[in-house]
């Protein structure tokens, strides 16, 4: 960016608990920047998988870049990076804030500071930006500045006497958070004229321009032809294009010089050249040290992923590789199951993230698929002194081989408001967790110190302490590291075959609810067949629960419309329909459904 | 000149009131609507005076609706055009669906006066209870005066509806119907199971939940239903009537011939407003709004165009479909397979130019494994499972896109 001051760049983000209109704002932010006319706007021009469209939530870090004129006449380069709300995705906030020298924190003036907003704030803190407060829904008839602001002073610790009251949704006010953008924060540093040193926050495959890598310049200059190096796996390539991002499009320019956001494209074609996270240098001339990038996170939960039409294999492999490079916590590799084929076994952050990589390979690659239970990753122990990390249940050696078996612990930290402590403390109860301490930060809000194991935490934990809390806990973990645990693995059986994508591993005293469970949710969701289907959950060949999905006695269209045929084709090309979507297991007749329903036997 | 087979189909959109369980096309209207659309009825017959002379008619069928609502006067006119246009079989078999507190001993004079030959008589139940629910119009005592009333004018082929599965039925009721219908020795029986459509009163009801189980009007539970439909089949049989179709019962000879043409994919025009047709592999409805039809007959091009019907669809048509052979083989196997006589692979191979194991060879092995489906030399039909268990084991019979394809290289 020739011609640009450093001094008149600002490169910063949006953090906010969900809903609390992150979006709107940024959408206003471009608006009232004039990098698109009112016409060009869509709604949520940020959010631009479907997916997030529709669930209204962020996933994926986008970024923009804008040009604003401040009042005192100067022309500023505003770099917007837009940073997923979910727990789950703290990862790829880890990776936008790192792009960043500030962040903007949004605040509902009605609903005051949540769970998420202290989550994301320590973690902009952690990357020490400078965070700017914006109270936001002030047109809201509930909504009580004052008193959000005063929550903001005495949880959060940082001033908001003079954060911006705006309604994002009218535009109220907005003009005077970008003249605070630039008033409050802080330009990038960086010498242009040093080695070249980016970070590699985010990269998409193109399929015509290979990968497009998104970095940010911390020292040093790259333009067309510039020998880079990615420090980390050693590839090197010489740049095709440098640019930066429009809305939605990537517009090309002359060089990025440091504290630049932008884009480069090199003769990359391989996806795994690219890790996010790694630093892009001069190979002629390379910087001393990689940048610290941030900490490898390792996959939490595992299942396995099958296409439910077995010819997708290798477009689901495909699918997975491509979404692999900018989500470096997705992993996998191939597996066959007798009840579905030949699938992948994935390895996933959890629950969310894993539900949120289905439906994108089920809406943008087209794909079918069928999920298995998540898995944590055990330790097996053997009886001849051999070790192996289980992330399938179905590889369980034989019991009378199994010297012992160990499973991850968690060091968890729930903040919760006092009114709640004791609903927090029974689910802990619930899910075998370890009392460790509590301690009261500050009247009415304490932190809870739970060691949990990993596997009563990745189905549904999340909601469970939402639910418990109204949404007021907040809730974070690190591995400590692997207990000895009485496990076993639950198989059940349909029509007296072991169906193995249903088998998974549990805590002994809890295998017959969970199997009981597991045995009416699937009787519910297996139709009746032609015989009838006895449902089994066994620990190690004894039978712990049994249901029956009894024989289909009639199924019959009985009337004669005055020879008008189109109803009753309808009807059976329906009944074929609903065929398609099952899964042959014996001789019965699985719906992709029954798979899934299982994930969450703890909804109903 | 050998002329073609046809059936003919005529609609009679017009009831007393509907019945609660009723989603047919039917509604009450007034004696001007009803002129109106008879007048639109005859000209649409007329329409076919071209075309009508490649065919024989082999029955023709005025279902409704309530077809006893139209005046002698109208029924006459029906038939005179029918007459008129058509080349009406000697032999053929002309049936009339009538409501019992609708017809007189004129209506039914004038009937036999203009051929009708069988009268199917929507009976539905024998207890004024059920019939009350079911929101018919009259009561078994009504039923039984209509019926004499047939009988002595000289019909000798009568059917009677009944239906089981009803809110608040027991078997006892059910089997109570079967014996007391059965005392009176009509020639046709069809044994239908209620359906709840969306739409109709009974729905509703359903939805507000009048029909859960532990109410007064709670609908069988699974088993007590299958033992009427049990039941039906044992009754009817031993009383002589066999069941010649999934619902359908008669004595020997008695079989409706036009609903069986249904079954066998002969060639059938239907006459009124939203009336099915299938002629030479083309399926199409006419329009079902009743004043849309009443318009679209006075305009010009429905009159005497010459074309053939099958040709191109008409203003009067929707839904109109030029069959695939691969839809043709669908349709043969899942209409065909619902007589209990089953369908003749002879017929298949002869219709299609090839022999039935190439298209259904799979779908007939794994259905006959499953006892669904048995053979017998030439027949291949639903066994008794199979039979209560239709539609699952039609569905197998439609194929698959992919294959379609290749069916018609």
């Amino acid at each position: 960016m020739a011609g640009v001051e450093q001094s008149n760049i600002r490169n910063f983000c949006i953090i906010a608990h969900i809903d609390h209109g992150k979006s709107t704002l940024a959408d206003r932010i471009i608006e009232k920047t004039g990098l698109l006319t009112s016409r060009e706007m869509q709604a949520q021009v940020l959010d631009n998988m479907d997916l997030e469209r529709e669930r209204g939530i962020t996933i994926k870090a986008q970024t923009v870049r804008t040009v604003y004129r401040a009042k005192n006449g100067e022309e500023y380069i505003f770099n917007l990076i837009d940073t997923p709300g979910h727990v789950d995705f703290n990862y790829e906030v880890s990776r936008s804030l790192a792009a960043c020298d500030g962040a903007i924190l949004v605040v509902d003036a009605a609903q005051g500071v949540e769970a998420q907003t202290l989550a994301n704030v320590y973690l902009a803190l952690d990357h020490d930006l400078d965070v700017m407060p914006v109270i936001n829904k002030i047109d809201l008839p509930s909504a009580d500045p004052e008193r959000v602001k005063e929550e903001i002073e005495d949880v959060i610790g940082i001033d908001a006497e003079d954060a911006p009251l705006i309604s994002a949704k009218t535009g109220l006010n907005v003009d005077e958070v970008l003249e605070q953008i630039v008033s409050k924060i802080p330009a990038p540093e960086g010498n242009p004229k040093a080695p070249l040193q980016a970070l590699i926050f985010d990269s998409v495959y193109d399929s015509y321009r290979g990968v497009i890598v998104f970095c940010r310049i911390k020292q040093g200059t790259v333009r067309k032809g510039t020998p880079i190096l990615m420090m980390a796996t050693g590839a090197t390539a010489e740049v095709v294009e440098v640019g930066y991002f429009g809305a939605g499009q990537f517009i090309p320019c002359d060089e990025l010089d440091a504290g630049m956001v932008g884009y480069i494209t090199a003769s990359l074609k391989n996806v795994k050249e690219t890790r996010v996270g790694d630093t892009v240098t001069n190979a002629e001339n390379p910087c001393a040290e990689p940048l610290p990038g941030y900490k490898k996170v390792n996959p939490m939960v595992y299942c396995g992923l099958y296409p439910s039409d077995g010819a997708k294999y290798p477009d689901l492999r495909d699918a997975l590789e491509k979404l692999q490079l900018n989500d470096a916590a997705l992993q996998f590799e191939p597996e066959t199951s007798v009840a579905l084929g030949f699938g992948f076994r994935c390895g996933f952050l959890g629950l969310l993230h894993l539900e949120i990589i289905q439906e994108r390979l089920e809406r943008e690659y087209n794909l079918d698929l069928v999920t298995t239970a998540p898995s944590v990753i055990y330790k097996v122990h053997k009886t001849n002194g051999e070790m192996i990390e289980l992330t399938n249940p179905t590889n369980l050696p034989d019991p009378s081989e199994i010297e012992y078996m160990e499973e991850p612990i968690v060091k968890a930290e729930i903040m919760v408001t006092s009114e709640f402590i004791g609903a927090i403390m029974d689910l802990c109860q619930e899910r075998r967790g370890v009392y460790q301490g509590m301690e009261y930060i500050e009247e009415k809000r304490a932190v809870l110190n739970y060691h949990l194991p990993l596997n009563e935490i990745i189905y549904d934990f999340f909601d469970a302490l939402k639910s418990r809390s109204r949404g007021y806990a907040s809730f974070d973990y690190e591995i400590l590291g692997y207990e000895r645990s009485e496990l076993v693995k639950l198989d059940i059986l349909i029509n007296k075959e072991e169906v193995d994508a249903l088998s998974f591993i549990i805590h002994s005293s809890n295998a017959y609810e969970r199997g009981r469970k597991m045995c009416e949710k699937l009787k519910n969701e297996i139709p009746r067949q032609l015989f009838e289907i006895p449902i089994q959950a066994a620990v190690g060949g004894k039978i712990i629960a049994r249901e029956t999905v009894k024989a289909m006695r009639k199924d019959v269209l009985a009337k004669c419309y005055g020879g008008d045929i189109s109803r009753k084709k309808k009807l059976l090309e329906k009944q074929k329909e609903g065929k398609k979507r099952m899964r042959q297991v014996g001789n019965v007749e699985i719906p992709q459904r029954a798979f899934m329903s299982v994930l969450k036997l703890d909804e109903d | 000149m050998k002329r073609e087979e046809l059936e003919l189909y005529l609609h009679i959109p017009f009831c007393v009131k509907k019945c609660n369980y009723c989603d047919f096309l039917s509604a009450s209207g007034c004696e001007e609507e009803k002129e109106a659309y008879v007048r639109a009825m005859l000209r649409e017959i007329q329409s076919y005076r071209e075309e009508a002379r490649r065919y024989e008619v082999k029955t023709v069928f005025l279902g409704g609706g309530t077809p006893s609502l139209l005046t002698c006067a109208q029924t006459e006119a029906v038939f005179e055009y029918l007459n008129r246009v058509f080349h009406i079989a000697e032999d053929a078999e002309i049936t009339m669906e009538v409501n019992p507190g609708t017809v007189t001993p004129e209506k039914l004079e004038s009937y036999r006066r203009v051929g009708v030959n069988r009268l199917s008589i929507g009976l539905q139940s024998v207890h004024d209870k059920e019939l009350k629910m079911l929101g018919r119009i009259h009561t078994y005592e009504e039923f039984l005066a209509t019926w004499q009333q047939a009988r002595k004018a000289g019909f000798e082929n009568l059917n009677v509806d009944l239906m089981s599965g009803l809110p608040g039925q027991s078997l006892e009721d059910w089997t109570g119907s079967l014996h007391k219908v059965t005392a009176l020795e009509p020639e046709h029986i069809s044994a239908y199971s209620l359906i709840l459509e969306e739409g109709t009163a009974f729905y509703q009801w359903y939805e507000q939940g009048r029909f859960a189980e532990g109410e007064e009007l709670a609908l069988p539970a699974e088993e007590e239903e299958y033992a009427m439909g049990e039941a039906a089949i044992q009754i009817l049989e031993q009383a002589g009537y066999h069941r010649y179709e999934i619902s359908n019962y008669a004595l020997p000879g008695r079989e409706c011939r036009h609903n069986l043409g249904y079954w066998e994919r002969k060639n059938y025009l239907g006459i009124g407003s939203g009336a099915a047709s299938l002629i030479q592999n083309v399926r199409f409805h006419h329009v079902r709004d009743r004043q849309e039809y009443i318009r679209k007959l006075t305009e010009p091009d429905v009159n005497g165009s010459g074309k053939a019907i099958q040709s191109a669809p008409r203003q009067l048509d929707v839904n109109w479909e030029k069959l695939s052979v691969s839809e043709q083989m669908e349709e043969f196997m899942f209409l065909g397979l619902r007589k209990t006589a089953g369908i003749s692979r002879k017929v298949f191979a002869e219709y299609f130019g090839k022999e039935i194991e190439h298209v259904y060879g799979g779908v007939i092995q794994k259905l006959t494994e499953e006892n669904l489906l048995e053979q017998t030399g030439n027949m291949l039909r639903l066994t008794h499972r199979g039979m209560d268990v239709s539609n699952l084991a039609l569905s197998e019979f439609l194929l698959d896109e992919a294959c379609t394809e290749t069916e018609e290289l």
